[in-house]
C-alpha cells in the first residue's frame, strides 16, 4: 500500500518537474538520477508520564513535533520542486519500553541518514552511540540537558531545541533588563528539576541576579484527577512560597508539574511567578506573530488544526535545516550536507528577526528565546544591552570558551 | 540703475521661488491604523488620512494615476481606491492574504503574491477577474517585472528563489537561488538587472536578465550597527539606473548603491525598522516608510542626504507616489 503511494506520489512530482523544466527528459523508473531524493526519518519515543500535565490545555498530543516535521517536509517539497529534489519523511513511534536504538538502526540500514528523534537524553545518547560509524545525523527535538551539549556532545547529534541553560539565561536577561534581580528559588525532587534549578542558579550568577532563598518540594505528585492529594498541594503553596527573605520574583523549576502550575497566585507574597510556571521561557510561542511568523503559524493550523507547540517547531527547524542544506549544496552527499549544515555558510531564517545557525563546538542551534505567559509573548531574549563579540545570540547558554564539549 | 536691476532680479528671483514645483500625492499605507495618509511632495506634510480595509500593507498607482491599488491583507482583497476622492470604489479578487504586488506595465494585470497559499494571482483590473494562479515556492512575497512586461519576478521567502514567470504563459521558467528570506525584487529601466533584497541573509543579489545569474552579491556593513540587523527589505533604482536604494529594516538606514559598481556608497539615518522606497516621478525625492518610529523620511536623491521626517499613522508599511 505504501509503495503504491510513493509510486504516485512520484509520478505527480516528476509530471511537475518535467512542466518546470525547459528540456527535461521524460522521467522513468530506470532513471531515478533525475530526481534527488533525501530520506528523513522520524523516531518518537513515548515516554511514561508519572502524570498527565496538571493543566488539561497541555495534554500531550500523537502528533506533537511530527506535526512540524510534516510542515517541514511539505515546505522543503514546494522548494524542492524547483531543483529536482524530492523528501520523504518516515515516522516511527516507539511505544513505552520499545526499542528506539533498533528502530533507529533498521531506518539507517534502510538508507535514512537524517534522523529527526524525540526522546529523552538517554536514549538519544544510545542511538547515538548505535549508529556512530554510519552515516547518520540525528537531530535532537526535545532533550533540553544541558550535558548533551556539553561533557555527553557526540559528533553525530545536532539540537534544534535550546538548552536548559539557554531557556534560563533567556529569563535570566529579561529580569535583569527588567531590575527584579532578588529570586526566590523553589524546585521539585525529580533529577529533572534538580538540573533545572542549577541552571537558574548559573543564570543568576552570571547576569547579576541573586537567588535570596531556596527551597526544594519533597512531594513527588500523583495522578492529575484522582488523586484527593492534588487538593492539598494547592493549598499547601501559600505556606510553602513564604519566604523571609525579600524578593522580586519566584522562580519555579518543576519539570514535571507536581505543584509548579498551582504557585501562580497563590504565592504568600504577591510576587510573579516564572520558571517552569507563570512566565516561562521557550523556542517558540503559539501567538508570535513578528518577523513574519504569522504566515508559518497559519500554515502549520492550516495543516494540524491547532497551534504551533515548542516541540513542533524544533522538529520543523530540524526538516528545514535538512531541507536548506540540500538546496544549498545541491546534492545528496552525506558528508557535505554535514559538514555545510556545520559550517559558516549554512544559516535558516526562522521568524526570529535574525537567522540561526549551528554552534560548531557543540552542535546547538543559536536561538532567540521568548518568554511569556500563557497568552502572549512578553520578551525575547537576547535583551538589548547584552553583547557578544560573535553575536548576541552567544550570550544564552554555555559559551565556547567554557565549554567541556569535545568531539 | 544697479538698484533697480538688484530689485527687478530679486522680484525675478521671488517669483521664480514662489511658482512651485509639480507637487506629487504620496499614499503611505498604515499597518496597523487600517488607513493611508496621502502626502503633498512639496508641502511635504499630510493633507489627508483615509480609513481603508484591515492591515493596509502593498499598495501602488494605477498608470493613469486615478487609482490607488492596496492590500487590505486582513480583508484577502485589494481594493481599489479614488486617488482624487479618496473614495474606496470596488475591491478587486485577490487570493488569501495579498501582501506585495506589481502592475504590469501597460497597467494591466496586476501580480499579487499570496503569502499562505504559495501563489502568485494574477488579476485584470478591468474585468475584475482572475486570470491565473501561478504555484511559487513558500510564502512568496517580493514582486518586479521587466520593463518591457516580458517577465516577472516573485521572491519566496522560505524557499529562498527568485522566480522568473514567463507572463505571457504564466508559468516560472527559471529559478533563481538567492539568499535567506528574499523580499523585494526591483529590475532596472533598461531590464539589463533585476536586483533581490534578501533580509535575513543580509545581502542584495543582482541577477542578469539574460543569463539568470547572480552576477554580484552586495553586502552591508555599518560601524556601531549589529551585523544581523543589517536587512534589506525595500529596493529602488533610478531610471538612468545610476542610483540603488535599499531600505535596511531595523538597522534604520537607507543604503546608497552605486548601479554601476554595485558598491555600497553611503548610509543614511532614517527612521526606526525602514521598509519600502518610492521615488516621487521627477526623481527630486525618494520617501521611506520606518515602521517602528510610525514616520516617513524623505531624502533628496540629488544631494543624497535626508531633508525631512514626516509623522504619519502606526506601523506606516508601503508607499506609493502618483504619477502625475
Amino acid at each position: 500500500m505504501r509503495v503504491t503511494r510513493r509510486r504516485v506520489s512520484l509520478f505527480v512530482f516528476a509530471f511537475l518537474a518535467s512542466s518546470l523544466a525547459v528540456q527535461s527528459p521524460s522521467w522513468s523508473q530506470t532513471n531515478p538520477s533525475e530526481v534527488t531524493k533525501i530520506l528523513i526519518g522520524y523516531i518518537k519515543q513515548e515516554v511514561d508520564k508519572k502524570a498527565l500535565p496538571l493543566s488539561r490545555l497541555d495534554n500531550p498530543l500523537e502528533d506533537d513535533g511530527i506535526a512540524g516535521a510534516r510542515l517541514g517536509l511539505d515546505d522543503n517539497n514546494t522548494s524542492g520542486k524547483f531543483l529536482k529534489q524530492e523528501f520523504l519523511l518516515k515516522e516511527i513511534t516507539v511505544p513505552v519500553g520499545g526499542d528506539a536504538v533498533a528502530a533507529a538502526k533498521s531506518l539507517v540500514a534502510e538508507g535514512y541518514r537524517m534522523l529527526v528523534v524525540d526522546a529523552p537524553a538517554p536514549t538519544l545518547l544510545q542511538i547515538s552511540d548505535a549508529v556512530k560509524g554510519d552515516d547518520a545525523l540525528l537531530f535532537n527535538v526535545s532533550a533540553t540537558d544541558t550535558a548533551l551539549r556539553e561533557e555527553n556532545c557526540r559528533i553525530n547529534v545536532l539540537h534544534t531545541l535550546p538548552s536548559r541553560d539557554m531557556l534560563a539565561d533567556a529569563l535570566a536577561q529579561y529580569f535583569v533588563w527588567k531590575k527584579w534581580t532578588k529570586w526566590f528559588l523553589i524546585y521539585g525532587a525529580y533529577p529533572d528539576d534538580v538540573l533545572n534549578a542549577d541552571a537558574i542558579r548559573r543564570a543568576a550568577k552570571r547576569f547579576g541576579a541573586k537567588i535570596v532563598a531556596e527551597k526544594e518540594y519533597k512531594e513527588a505528585g500523583g495522578a492529575r484527577r484522582t488523586d484527593s492529594g492534588h487538593e492539598q498541594i494547592q493549598a499547601q503553596m501559600p505556606v510553602f512560597t513564604q519566604s523571609s527573605a525579600d524578593h522580586d520574583v519566584l522562580v519555579v523549576a518543576d519539570e514535571n508539574e507536581v505543584f509548579g502550575p498551582y504557585v501562580p497566585y497563590r504565592t504568600w507574597s504577591p510576587r510573579p511567578v516564572a520558571g517552569t510556571s507563570g512566565l516561562t521561557p521557550a523556542s517558540w510561542h503559539p501567538a508570535h506573530e513578528q518577523w513574519g511568523a504569522t504566515q508559518f503559524q497559519n500554515r502549520f493550523f492550516k495543516a494540524a488544526k491547532r497551534g504551533v507547540r515548542a516541540i513542533d517547531y524544533n522538529a520543523w527547524l530540524a526538516v528545514r535545516a535538512i531541507g536548506e542544506s540540500v538546496t544549498r549544496v545541491k546534492s545528496d552527499d552525506f558528508k557535505q550536507l554535514k559538514d555545510y549544515m556545520k559550517g559558516p555558510e549554512f544559516s535558516l531564517a526562522a521568524f526570529k528577526g535574525q537567522k540561526l545557525t549551528f554552534r560548531p563546538w557543540n552542535g546547538q542551534l543559536r536561538h532567540a528565546i521568548v518568554v511569556g505567559d500563557r497568552h502572549l509573548p512578553v520578551s525575547w531574549s537576547p535583551q538589548p544591552g547584552f553583547l557578544h563579540q560573535v553575536t548576541p545570540l552567544d550570550t544564552l547558554g554555555i559559551d565556547q570558551p567554557e565549554s567541556k564539549c569535545r568531539f | 540703475m544697479y538698484e533697480r536691476r538688484l530689485f527687478a532680479l530679486g522680484m525675478a528671483s521671488l517669483i521664480a521661488g514662489m511658482t512651485p514645483a509639480h507637487a506629487y500625492k504620496v499614499f503611505v499605507s498604515n499597518e496597523k491604523d487600517n488607513t493611508i495618509s496621502v502626502i503633498d511632495s512639496e508641502k511635504l506634510e499630510v493633507i489627508e488620512t483615509v480609513k481603508v480595509g484591515d492591515r493596509p500593507r502593498g499598495i501602488t498607482m494605477s498608470k493613469d494615476g486615478k487609482h490607488v491599488y492596496l492590500c487590505a491583507s486582513d480583508n484577502d482583497t485589494v481594493q481599489v481606491i479614488d486617488a482624487a476622492t479618496y473614495k474606496i470604489l470596488y475591491d478587486l479578487p485577490s487570493g488569501p492574504d495579498p501582501e506585495l504586488f506589481v502592475l504590469h506595465p501597460s497597467g494591466n494585470p496586476l501580480y499579487i503574491a499570496n503569502e499562505d497559499d504559495n501563489l502568485v494571482t494574477v488579476v485584470d483590473v478591468l474585468n475584475k477577474k482572475v486570470l491565473a494562479e501561478v504555484p511559487v515556492g513558500v510564502e512568496p512575497e517580493g514582486m518586479g517585472i521587466s520593463p518591457d512586461g516580458k517577465f516577472m519576478v516573485n521572491t519566496s521567502e522560505t524557499t529562498n528563489m527568485a522566480h522568473f514567470i514567463d507572463t505571457s504563459t504564466n508559468e516560472i521558467v527559471t529559478n533563481v537561488l538567492v539568499d535567506a528570506r528574499p523580499r523585494f525584487a526591483e529590475f532596472t529601466q533598461d531590464g539589463k538587472y533585476v536586483y533581490v533584497t534578501a533580509e535575513i541573509g543580509g545581502t542584495v543579489s543582482v541577477i542578469d536578465t539574460k543569463t539568470r545569474e547572480i552576477v554580484k552579491k552586495i553586502t552591508f556593513e555599518v560601524p556601531g550597527v549589529a551585523p544581523e540587523a543589517l536587512q534589506p527589505v525595500g529596493l529602488r533604482v533610478t531610471k538612468d539606473g545610476k542610483k540603488v536604494f535599499v531600505a535596511l529594516g531595523p538597522a534604520n538606514r537607507v543604503a546608497l548603491i552605486n548601479g554601476e559598481t554595485f558598491e555600497v556608497e553611503k548610509y543614511m539615518l532614517v527612521g526606526q525598522r525602514v521598509w519600502q522606497l518610492a521615488f516621487t516621478p521627477d526623481e527630486k525625492y525618494i520617501f521611506s516608510t520606518n515602521g517602528v518610529s510610525n514616520d516617513v523620511s524623505v531624502i533628496d536623491v540629488k544631494e543624497e542626504k535626508v531633508i525631512k521626517t514626516i509623522k504619519v499613522g502606526r506601523l506606516p508599511w508601503g508607499v506609493t507616489i502618483a504619477p502625475n
